[in-house]
């Protein structure tokens, strides 16, 4: 689905990002683990266009997307929710997602799954967003970002900060689209989370995805979380 | 419901202040409602789209030059001579957008509070097309409208209050449209918004054609009602000025706009009147609001007690 071939990136004079070789593959939860400054969120912005790729090739489903203009990459069917939610806050919720599915022509089926996906939020329709608990916040820029209808959702960190019920909620939800086929990438540093979630393990350091393991070959004491997670 | 009727009841009372009010301030509202467009204007790309101008006396002015200069030159009457004004405002904003979007915040303040002021000197260097520094009168012709002249009070007073209608109607339309969402959203964070597919230069674009389109109206109109047309319109007093009014009666709310130049206009009226320091007034005045109401009066209101005022 999502293929990242040499794929080096970064800011001006500085590279991040060395050579990544990527995968990411319909209905399947790939998470990305590593030490802060590994270039996990740079590896995201690269994926959507907003960091430049210096060489190597983004592709989905066949299709080369480096290099398009940061708005057009949704379009193609990504989806990325970014740490720290970052709503349209005097917009209500129904505003919010109304503003997500543009792109898409704000089709009403869409809506309806997305809601039922995070029910929470068909309460709370005419809330403006700010006003939502944080863990209705990351619903909502979840449920935002789907409104585009991706094949791939990049989530960077979904349940940093929330209650142990709001993540079992999104944990739900993530699951759900994982059976609706949909490529999920997942930054994530919990250990625990990434077992319940991941089929994949992306482990980076250095700018690089240096391994990638099944989830179901990991335990918590695991070598690899110890290496490149420091846990 | 409850926001049109409140909207329509401010047309209702202007309309019926247009009848009642004795000239003197029927005069100072007609002028009001006009500087009132200017600012709705200003307010859709700084106030919705979070575009902090410092060009807008540009497009002003473009529109006061549209209409002034065919109705002195080529005779035209008010009513092509509006909408050319109205276009040429429209214009100008897109062609200073085309450029100045490329930037954001205070490079664009400055790329384009730059065009304005090379648009004030261009002004000057053609005196003998633009009549330069001293300007001119708009010829009686130029202040025709269906047989009315619009140098007359009750004409006056009807064109401000008609434009002040359509521009009032049109803000309220598009705030509460799809688009005037993107352009909320473009304001909180327009990296999110680019993310979600939407091309933020150009909705930045159209926001910037639409805020022109109202400015050179309001320049046109005040041209024609007032009957003068000069190069001072052109100076940065005059992207201030409409800064001013929407961040006293509340950055993007439609009214505020309107209600920000009613009360500007009359602190200075006022306060002129009273003292030679009336700068100093109106400054410490505007310093008290913003400590008590930094989102201005009906941004105030809106947090306050109507979440929905748009």
């Amino acid at each position: 689905m999502l293929e990242l071939a040499a794929v080096t990136a970064g800011y001006g004079p500085v590279t991040v990002l060395r050579g990544v070789d990527f995968t990411a593959r319909a209905g399947e939860v790939t998470c990305v683990m590593g030490r802060n400054g590994a270039g996990k969120s740079t590896l995201m912005k690269a994926i959507m266009g907003i960091v430049p790729v210096s060489s190597g090739r983004i592709s989905l489903a066949g299709v080369d997307i480096h290099g398009l203009p940061a708005h057009q990459v949704p379009r193609h069917g990504l989806a990325w929710v970014p740490q720290g939610r970052r709503l349209f806050g005097p917009l209500t919720v129904a505003e919010n997602l109304e503003v997500g599915g543009l792109a898409r022509g704000n089709r009403r089926e869409i809506r309806a799954h997305v809601l039922s996906l995070f029910p929470r939020l068909a309460e709370r329709l005419d809330q403006p967003s700010a006003t939502l608990s944080g863990g209705e916040q990351q619903m909502l820029a979840i449920a935002r970002a789907l409104c585009l209808e991706p094949r791939v959702l990049l989530l960077d960190e979904p349940t940093e900060g929330l209650q142990p019920s709001m993540i079992t909620l999104i944990r739900e939800a993530v699951l759900r689209l994982k059976a609706e086929g949909v490529a999920v990438v997942l930054v994530e540093q919990r250990v625990d989370a990434v077992l319940k979630m991941a089929d994949r393990v992306a482990f980076m350091a250095h700018g690089r995805v240096e391994e990638t393991l099944a989830a179901a070959d990991l335990t918590p004491g695991a070598r690899a979380f110890r290496d490149y997670v420091g846990v | 419901m409850k926001v049109w009727g409140l909207h329509l009841a401010v047309l209702a009372a202007l309309a019926l202040l247009g009848l009642v009010l004795p000239q003197y301030h029927a005069t100072n509202l007609a002028r009001i409602m006009v500087l009132a467009v200017f600012a709705m204007g200003y307010n859709l790309a700084f106030g919705y789209a979070g575009l902090l101008s410092l060009g807008h006396a540009l497009f002003f002015a473009a529109g006061m030059y549209g209409a002034g200069l065919p109705a002195w030159h080529w005779g035209w009457g008010a009513a092509p001579a509006l909408l050319a004004g109205a276009m040429a405002g429209g214009l100008a904003a897109v062609i200073v957008g085309l450029l100045a979007l490329r930037t954001a915040g205070v490079s664009f303040m400055i790329v384009t509070l730059m065009f304005a002021k090379a648009f004030a000197l261009t002004i000057l260097y053609f005196n003998s097309w633009t009549g330069g520094d001293e300007g001119f009168v708009v010829p009686d012709t130029g202040r025709a409208l269906f047989g009315a002249t619009l140098a007359a009070d009750g004409p006056r007073y009807a064109l401000a209050w008609g434009l002040f209608t359509v521009a009032l109607g049109l803000s309220l339309l598009l705030v509460r449209s799809r688009f005037g969402r993107v352009m909320v959203a473009l304001r909180e964070n327009e990296e999110r918004a680019r993310m979600l597919g939407i091309n933020p230069y150009a909705a930045k674009l159209q926001v910037m054609g639409i805020s022109g389109l109202y400015s050179g109206a309001a320049g046109a109109a005040y041209a024609l009602l007032f009957g003068y047309v000069g190069g001072t319109f052109a100076d940065i007093q005059y992207s201030i000025l409409p800064m001013l009014y929407v961040l006293l009666g509340g950055a993007g709310t439609v009214l505020g706009a309107g209600l920000g130049a009613a009360l500007m206009f009359y602190l200075t009226d006022v306060a002129s009147s009273v003292t030679d320091a009336w700068l100093f007034v109106v400054g410490a005045a505007l310093v008290v609001l913003v400590l008590f109401a930094p989102k201005g009066i009906l941004g105030w209101v809106r947090a306050r007690w109507w979440r929905d005022l748009p």
